[in-house]
């Protein structure tokens, strides 16, 4: 059932919309400086992607794309740079020398030769649309496809899955050098350290907190903000607000002898 | 239109793709220029699939993704491991393998 | 061709002999002597009877044959180890031998105090195989075998007291150049086998009749080499005095009587070449007059008295020589020449060996004198021998060369004259040279070191120079009476169609012949005999026998043309090979090193840079398939 393709407008619009800007991302991706910038970029590219699939009648793909790829690929890129350092940059000079101009008379080059080698291909007959193929609807032909003439690829590729998984776990793993301190270690250790302002214990979260926002200290009973209730990244960007501008206004802080 | 326009912007994907691998030294970016890599194959397969009128190009399609995903965790997981044990993300201090 | 199971015991007596010694070593050193000269002393019983019973038969039955075993068979090439003894081989057999024998018996005494006499009898031993081998082979292959077996005994021999380096130097002398002549012989035989298909004797002298005269002239050029290298011939005689560093029983054995004698076998075997090719048979007179002559002056200079032998025996042989280039009517002078000589100047060289024997091992004859009086027997044993050489009749030496100097007039034309006239030139320096040896060993005042007490030799030793001199007074007539030597080798050669002018009738030549040596002997007596003669070697001396003391310049002949080119080449090879091939071969090395090396850069540990290479190698791809489709 080999009908010749014809692509309707609305199709047409949305790819010389959206195909402008995958690329425009793309490249983006490559120039910015900091590494979350390009992940988010990424992300857009994939988005951009899952829109084509859809419009072409890959509805399965499509979603899948957003779900898995999207969804779950991206975000593992964005916690694995969160650990590794948000604020990871890379200074734009080159250390080898002559890889830019290489890497770009190569692109250049490769790029070049695909676009002409596409432009000159026939594949041999005219585009035929998947509404031949697709009858029982995209999911169900392909689930067909997969677990008849693919069903031996689809039973390794599980494999791999699980094998991933297990190499994940593996790699992460830290293993302890030193012993773990047992509950009478760590109480040993809490008297014999530098002061005794930890010895009873810290108070729980939010015991002094004037405000539930990160920036805001907790105020000591002094008044003073307490420095372990505001991460040290913040202090270091003096990004901490003052806890005084958040106070309740008819509340009496003086001391009053009790009579 | 005609559908190849996807297969050009597939190429060009690739490309920037390929470029990125080469230029940039945080190992996290570089990984993510190979996934760009991959989704640009994807789009010319299934775009492949349509001119063809059969599936086979979206299985495969599907099967690059599954490999991708698991080629992900495990390569994030050896980043991470590296950056442990050196303290830098930037991959050209792991040049130990040098003459 | 009748035959004879009997031939191979003529070669394989002594073989055994040799083998025995040599392989049993040390252990047989106190019978060793005896064993060999039995052995050789049996191969010659052998060959006295295999001539009794070739003269009991007709002249076509003669020759006999024995074929032991097929040699090689390749493809059309069919060559048998076989044995031939005809009328021309059984004079060798007996000659061998014979003196070889009586040398054996010679060395038991002369080589008693020598710690390695075993080894220098199964060398003997192995000379009389190789030797008779050379003799009795049917064809130019055999023959072949058995001349480089000589080659090999000679310098075995030569270089006997290799402790001293003068004497292995000498020794390996005369194997280079004898294997110059043995390239001579090797390309005779290439030519044989190229136009006839076959190199047996027979087959050749079948093909001979009907081959190009082209053919035959190569074929008769290339043997001529052959006998050149072999017989101390010019231009290849430069070894012969050289080899008397040898001990005296070798000198007298091969350097006289056999192995020197070889060449002239040779010529006369292949008659049938040199009679079909004119050119050849130029060539080998031309030879032998230049060699008779050399010899000749040469022998007049000379002091160490072994030295003025060998000189003699290299311008005797060149008689031979000349008498064998003469055509057939002269083949049968020239071997009658060679039996004669055998005879005469193994007997003077043994002599020679007992003068040392009793004047502790000196040779410069300055240092004798006076000698007949303490040595009567090797006195008269070498005179005898020395009246036979300058040919005084009735003795050996005046019926062979008289004939050889008649056959050279009888070859008409100007050629006939210079030939005749150069051998009588010759005949009176023989006289003058082998005079004055006579004179200043034996018969001049005494002059001798203060050490020396002369003695006579040992009756070993003084028997078999007794029997050679016997052989020296008798075998000359023997072999003249009736034309006895001529008609028994007659049915071997052709008859010869040429024009049998005699130029001169034999009684002038005779005549001749004989002013000739009156004159040289005169000239020696009134030099040597009736003069003072000085112990030192005189130093005013004349030009030409400065020239002739130093062996009229052939070595530095030789040495100019041939050893300092072949040297200069050499080191060139040398170089060559270490620069251009072993330059290549390290220049590999180096390549590989150097681009190793160089391609050792594209490791730089960086992973981007290795992704650039990939990159670099996609698009290459690409554009390969681009290309590809166009």
């Amino acid at each position: 059932m080999n009908s010749t393709l014809t692509i309707a407008t609305p199709e047409a619009v949305m790819f010389w919309f959206l195909a402008p800007l995958a690329i425009a991302a793309a490249l983006g991706m490559l120039l910015v400086k900091k590494a979350v910038h390009s992940a988010i970029l990424l992300a857009w590219v994939m988005i951009t992607l899952a829109f084509f699939y859809i419009a072409q009648g890959a509805l399965f793909l499509g979603i899948v794309q957003v779900v898995v790829y999207t969804g779950a690929v991206m975000m593992l890129f964005l916690f694995i740079l969160m650990l590794v350092g948000v604020d990871s940059s890379d200074s734009l000079t080159e250390t080898i020398p002559g890889l830019r101009a290489i890497a770009v008379t190569a692109a250049l080059g490769f790029g070049g030769l695909l676009i002409s080698l596409i432009g000159r291909a026939s594949l041999g007959r005219d585009a035929a649309g998947l509404s031949g193929a697709s009858e029982l609807g995209n999911v169900e032909s392909l689930a067909r496809l997969l677990f008849s003439t693919y069903v031996w690829p689809f039973e390794i590729v599980s494999a791999l899955l699980i094998t991933a998984a297990l190499g994940a776990m593996v790699l992460a793993h830290h293993q302890r050098t030193v012993a773990r301190p047992s509950q009478r270690e760590q109480a040993i250790n809490r008297f014999r350290g530098d002061s005794l302002a930890a010895a009873a214990g810290l108070p729980g979260p939010g015991v002094f907190a004037r405000h539930n926002a990160v920036d805001v200290p907790a105020l000591l009973p002094d008044g003073t903000p307490a420095p372990s209730s505001i991460s040290a990244t913040l202090e270091a960007r003096g990004d901490v607000l003052d806890s005084a501008s958040f106070q309740l206004d008819n509340i009496d802080t003086s001391i009053t002898e009790e009579k | 239109m005609n559908p190849y326009n996807y297969l050009y912007v597939s190429a060009l994907l690739f490309t920037i793709g390929a470029v990125g691998v080469v230029v940039r030294r945080n190992a996290i970016v570089v990984f993510m220029c190979v996934e760009l890599m991959l989704n640009a194959c994807n789009l010319s397969l299934v775009t492949f699939s349509r001119i063809n009128g059969t599936l086979d190009g979206q299985v495969v399609a599907f099967f690059t993704m599954v490999v991708a995903a698991c080629e992900v965790v495990v390569g994030l997981a050896i980043i991470v491991t590296i950056y442990r044990s050196r303290r830098s993300a930037s991959i050209d201090d792991a040049s130990l393998l040098k003459r | 061709m009748v035959t004879n199971n009997g031939l191979v015991y003529l070669i394989a007596l002594p073989l055994f002999g040799s083998l025995t010694l040599l392989l049993l070593g040390r252990r047989a050193d106190k019978w060793g002597h005896i064993f060999a000269t039995l052995m050789s002393g049996g191969s010659f019983g052998v060959g006295v009877l295999q001539l009794s019973q070739m003269l009991g038969r007709a002249t076509e039955e003669r020759p006999v044959t024995q074929r032991l075993f097929s040699w090689i068979s390749v493809g059309d090439f069919n060559v048998d180890a076989a044995l031939l003894l005809d009328q021309l081989s059984i004079c060798f057999v007996l000659l061998i031998t014979g003196v070889g024998t009586l040398i054996h018996i010679y060395s038991i005494a002369y080589m008693s105090h020598d710690h390695d006499r075993r080894r220098f009898f199964a060398y003997l031993n192995l000379f009389i195989a190789a030797m008779l081998l050379l003799v009795l082979g049917d064809s130019y292959l055999n023959l072949y075998v058995g001349w480089e077996g000589v080659g090999l005994a000679s310098y075995l021999l030569i270089g006997f007291w290799n402790q001293k380096p003068a004497y292995a130097t000498a020794a390996k002398k005369a194997f280079v150049m004898n294997r110059i002549g043995d390239m001579g012989l090797s390309f005779a035989i290439m030519i044989a086998f190229a136009a006839f298909g076959t190199v047996t004797f027979s087959g050749v002298a079948e093909h001979a009749h009907h081959a190009s005269t082209t053919t035959m002239t190569a074929m008769g050029i290339m043997l001529l080499v052959a006998a050149v290298g072999k017989s101390a011939q010019f231009p290849l005689q430069a070894w012969l005095g050289d080899a008397m560093a040898g001990p005296t029983p070798v000198s007298a054995l091969i350097h006289a009587a056999t192995m020197v004698t070889a060449g002239v076998y040779l010529i006369v075997r292949s008659n049938f070449v040199f009679d079909a090719a004119p050119t050849a048979q130029l060539l080998v007179v031309i030879v032998g007059a230049i060699t008779l002559m050399f010899g000749a002056l040469v022998g007049t200079a000379k002091d160490d008295i072994k030295k003025a032998l060998a000189a003699s025996t290299m311008s005797q042989i060149g008689y031979m020589i000349l008498g064998a280039g003469l055509g057939p009517a002269g083949y049968a002078f020239a071997i009658m020449h060679l039996l004669t000589h055998g005879f005469f100047k193994a007997g003077m060289f043994l002599g020679a060996g007992s003068v040392m024997h009793g004047m502790n091992d000196e040779v410069n004859m300055r240092k004798y004198g006076n000698l007949r009086k303490f040595m009567p027997i090797t006195f008269i044993t070498f005179g005898l021998g020395y009246l036979a050489i300058i040919g005084v009749p009735p003795f050996a030496g005046f019926y062979s060369k008289d004939m050889i100097i008649e056959t050279a007039f009888n070859a008409g034309g100007a050629k006939g004259i210079i030939l005749g006239s150069t051998a009588l030139l010759g005949a009176a320096i023989t006289a003058f040279y082998m005079t004055r040896v006579v004179i200043l060993t034996f018969t001049s005042k005494e002059r001798w070191d203060d050490d020396a007490h002369p003695h006579e030799s040992p009756f070993l030793m003084w028997f078999p120079m007794a029997i050679l001199a016997l052989g020296s007074v008798s075998t000359g007539y023997l072999f003249t009476k009736g034309d006895a030597l001529k008609n028994w080798l007659a049915p071997l050669f052709s008859e010869h169609g040429e024009e049998h002018h005699e130029l001169l009738a034999p009684i002038v030549v005779s005549g001749l012949a004989l002013l000739m040596v009156l004159i040289g002997v005169a000239i020696a007596v009134i030099k040597y005999q009736l003069s003072d003669v000085d112990q030192a070697t005189p130093e005013n001396v004349s030009i030409l026998t400065r020239f002739a003391r130093r062996d009229l310049g052939q070595d530095a002949f030789n040495e100019a043309v041939f050893m300092r080119p072949g040297q200069a080449l050499t080191k060139l090879l040398v170089k060559a090979d270490e620069s251009v091939v072993d330059g290549a071969v390290r220049g590999v090395g180096r390549a590989a090193l150097g681009s190793g090396t160089a391609l050792r850069g594209i490791q730089s540990g960086f992973v981007r840079s290795y992704a650039a290479l990939i990159l670099v190698g996609a698009v290459a791809l690409v554009a390969a398939i681009w290309v590809v489709t166009q």
